[in-house]
């Protein structure tokens, strides 16, 4: 009993006497912590030849951490990041699909057809199950492969902490953690990925809020439905010299626009249910380093790419096999597919999208990089357009921009079907294997459904949103 | 501790032989000492030195947020290790600071070893003199010497000595130099011959500095015990939930 009025008396006086002191009392400590070590260190320490070195450091940090150079740097250096790996990608993707997929899939029929294997086996392991996979491979490996280890290096140099520090400020303001803009970057990569990196956030509500709005970093599997429906849609509209640029910005925009979304839930969520103090941390600003290349490549390969991709291959392969089973099941006169997109249509035109679309999203929930074969082959189906592809359930990769853009547009895309696919691609439901990371990393359902729903819901609305818009003004 | 050692087992080179790497086993050990320092300046090199346990040395923030135990025996003493959670302050609510700055404060070992990195002396300090305000008896290891010398930087470690007010002992703890000298003076601390005076914060504005010491005397009014009064102050005034609860709960009596 003395004990707990002893402490109350205490707990009373410091309350007061933090009042007397006014704000920034932990930053005011901490300088006078740092004014004592500096004066310790200055008696002790002497330095030989590390002048130089060290100025440079400061200099180059003046520049990159500067409120007018700052961000147009991040940005340059995140568009060359993005710009080597998506062009960096294309080749040996061509490759790999050329590999795995033009001669692979021909290669394992013939054998199949010598075994003399049942139709509905060939069909569910080799057009169901293996051709997810290869999809996955071509498509999602030179990316990350590209992706990770370049990411890695920036680790090394030590420039990421510097980008901490650019974005602490409008973290803070959203209620979140400054290194929350680490996370952030990691996502771009790959949410799963992303999410397992917040491990670097120590306040629990601050490392929620962060998982949570993860998803709103395009990652490595949704930049090529991106790349391709501004291609086609938005690049059509506008003279052919400026197509490529219009496409690319209206890219960037929409990674823009996940950003301003990270904000604003952020915000959102550190004023509802995550309520509570931003917690400071210290962000040592380490010095620059000369990356040790080789290792790095190493590393970045085992830790990040290959781990990342087995986790999407095991979840790649049943959705493969789902995507064959529906459409070549049949109830009464047509296959599941079809009664599914019919059923999915009358809301998926409503909000400006499609049944093919929803029924897509919904298929492809293992992996996003496999929303666009899915589309296109669901589209072949629906609209009876046996000209393109193998045949029904048999996930394909069309050879141009072109051609893919007749199939939609034979499917009743209109441009507002396009730029509606690249807001929902945006804001969907993250993978399942991202969902599966967060179960692991929350350990809890609840965060794990609102994680999964509310960026479905925020698409919905959105989506919404901008068909009605659409309809008024241009309809 | 008998006092009746000859000049060859005073010589710390044959103390070095005397050391026993105890690996988990840790019951009944006569001190308790722990080990704690910035991220990546070489804890858990010296931990596995010393244990000869083979404790993962990564290097990313978050990945160990619970302390590894392991034991050496040294002069006839059996020594508990415990490498702490690398921090870079204890300022913040972070889990893994808490972890360390709970143990030192809570669980009162009889050393508490401060890893700092020679070649970024100054930036390592901000968490060394945070912990000479929790405890008295420390000894700072100077380690990552043959990375400083390389980058041509000199620490003088007798005047650093003198103005922290706690042993310090160089080492490159990869290359197993200087450890014997560090398990010495360990030891020397650990029984007593040593005493420490350390350094305590000095630059604190006045505002701060008169309220602190004013809760600091209350403080000892109650329990004229606590050595480490004065940081308690600067964590009251921070609003630190959980010192706050340690006061409710009683956990400071037994301080």
């Amino acid at each position: 009993m003395k004990d707990q009025n002893n402490a109350s008396e205490l707990i009373a006086m410091a309350n007061d006497l933090r009042w007397e002191i006014g704000e920034g009392y932990h930053d005011k400590l901490a300088e006078g912590i740092y004014a004592d070590a500096t004066a310790i260190a200055r008696n002790a320490v002497t330095k030989d030849g590390q002048k130089r070195n060290f100025r440079i450091d400061t200099t180059i940090d003046r520049i990159v951490t500067s409120k007018l150079w700052g961000f147009p740097i991040m940005f340059l250096i995140l568009s060359i990041v993005l710009w080597l790996t998506i062009e960096g990608a294309n080749i040996p993707s061509s490759i790999l699909s050329s590999l795995l997929l033009d001669m692979g899939h021909p290669f394992l029929k013939a054998i199949s057809a010598s075994l003399g294997l049942v139709w509905w086996l060939d069909g569910f392991l080799i057009d169901g199950v293996y051709l997810a996979l290869a999809w996955v491979i071509a498509v999602m490996l030179p990316p990350m492969a590209i992706f990770f280890p370049l990411f890695t290096l920036l680790e090394d140099f030590g420039y990421l902490p510097r980008v901490a520090f650019n974005l602490d400020k409008l973290f803070r303001k959203s209620g979140a953690h400054g290194k929350q803009a680490l996370t952030m970057s990691m996502g771009f990569g790959c949410n799963a990925a992303g999410v397992i990196a917040t491990r670097i956030i120590d306040s629990p509500r601050e490392r929620l809020i962060a998982i949570i709005t993860n998803n709103f970093s395009l990652c490595n599997g949704r930049w090529p439905t991106q790349i391709l429906i501004a291609a086609i849609f938005i690049g059509a509209v506008v003279p052919k010299g400026l197509a490529g640029l219009a496409s690319t910005a209206s890219v960037i925009g929409i990674a823009v626009l996940g950003i301003f979304f990270t904000f604003l839930v952020s915000w959102g969520l550190s004023r509802t249910v995550l309520k509570g103090e931003v917690s400071t941390f210290n962000l040592e600003l380490p010095p620059y380093r000369r990356p040790r290349f080789w290792k790095t490549i190493y590393t970045s390969l085992i830790d990040r790419t290959l781990i990342v991709l087995w986790r999407a291959m095991v979840f790649a392969a049943p959705a493969g096999a789902v995507i064959w089973l529906i459409s070549n099941i049949t109830i009464g006169d047509q296959s599941i597919a079809l009664w599914m997109i019919q059923y999915l249509d009358g809301f998926g035109l409503f909000i400006g999208l499609n049944g093919v679309i929803l029924l897509a999203y919904i298929v492809a929930i293992p992996a996003n990089e496999i929303v666009i074969p899915t589309i296109l082959m669901l589209t072949v189906m629906a609209t009876g357009n046996a000209a393109y592809g193998n045949g029904d359930g048999v996930m394909f990769d069309v050879d141009s921009a072109h051609q893919t853009a007749d199939i939609l547009k034979a499917g009743g895309w209109t441009l507002l079907t396009g730029i509606n696919l690249m807001l929902f691609s945006l804001l969907h439901n993250p993978c399942s294997t991202t969902i599966y990371t967060i179960y692991k990393e929350t350990n809890n359902w609840k965060w794990t459904a609102l994680a999964t729903f509310l960026p479905l819901v925020m698409g919905f609305v959105v989506c919404f949103l901008v068909a009605q818009l659409w309809r008024a003004f241009l309809g | 501790m008998s006092k009746e050692h000859n000049n060859c087992e005073n010589c710390r080179h044959y103390n070095a032989d005397s050391l026993k790497k105890l690996g988990v086993e840790i019951a009944d050990a006569d001190f308790v000492v722990a080990l704690a320092g910035n991220p990546n300046t070489g804890k858990s090199t010296v931990f596995n030195a010393l244990t000869g346990l083979r404790q993962h040395t990564g290097n990313w923030p978050g990945k160990t947020v619970t302390r590894a135990e392991g034991g050496f025996g040294y002069n006839k003493k059996k020594y508990k290790l415990i490498d702490l959670p690398g921090t870079y302050s204890l300022l913040s609510t972070s889990q893994d600071e808490e972890v360390a700055r709970d143990f030192i404060l809570f669980g009162k070992p009889d050393v508490t070893i401060i890893v700092v990195d020679a070649g970024r002396l100054e930036r390592n300090l901000n968490l060394v003199l945070q912990i000479l305000e929790i405890t008295d008896k420390a000894v700072l290891c100077l380690n990552l010497m043959d990375e400083a010398r390389r980058n041509k930087i000199t620490v003088d470690e007798r005047m650093l000595a003198r103005d922290l007010g706690i042993p310090v002992v160089p080492t490159s703890a990869r290359y197993k130099e200087g450890l014997p000298e560090l398990l010495q003076t360990i030891h020397e601390v650990a029984t007593g011959e040593i005493i420490c005076k350390p350094h305590k914060i000095k630059n604190v504005p006045p505002k701060i500095a008169k309220a602190v010491e004013k809760l600091s005397k209350t403080l000892l009014k109650q329990y004229p015990d606590i050595p480490n009064s004065r940081w308690i102050a600067f964590r009251l005034l921070e609003g630190d939930k959980s010192i706050v609860h340690a006061l409710q709960t009683g956990k400071f009596a037994s301080i």
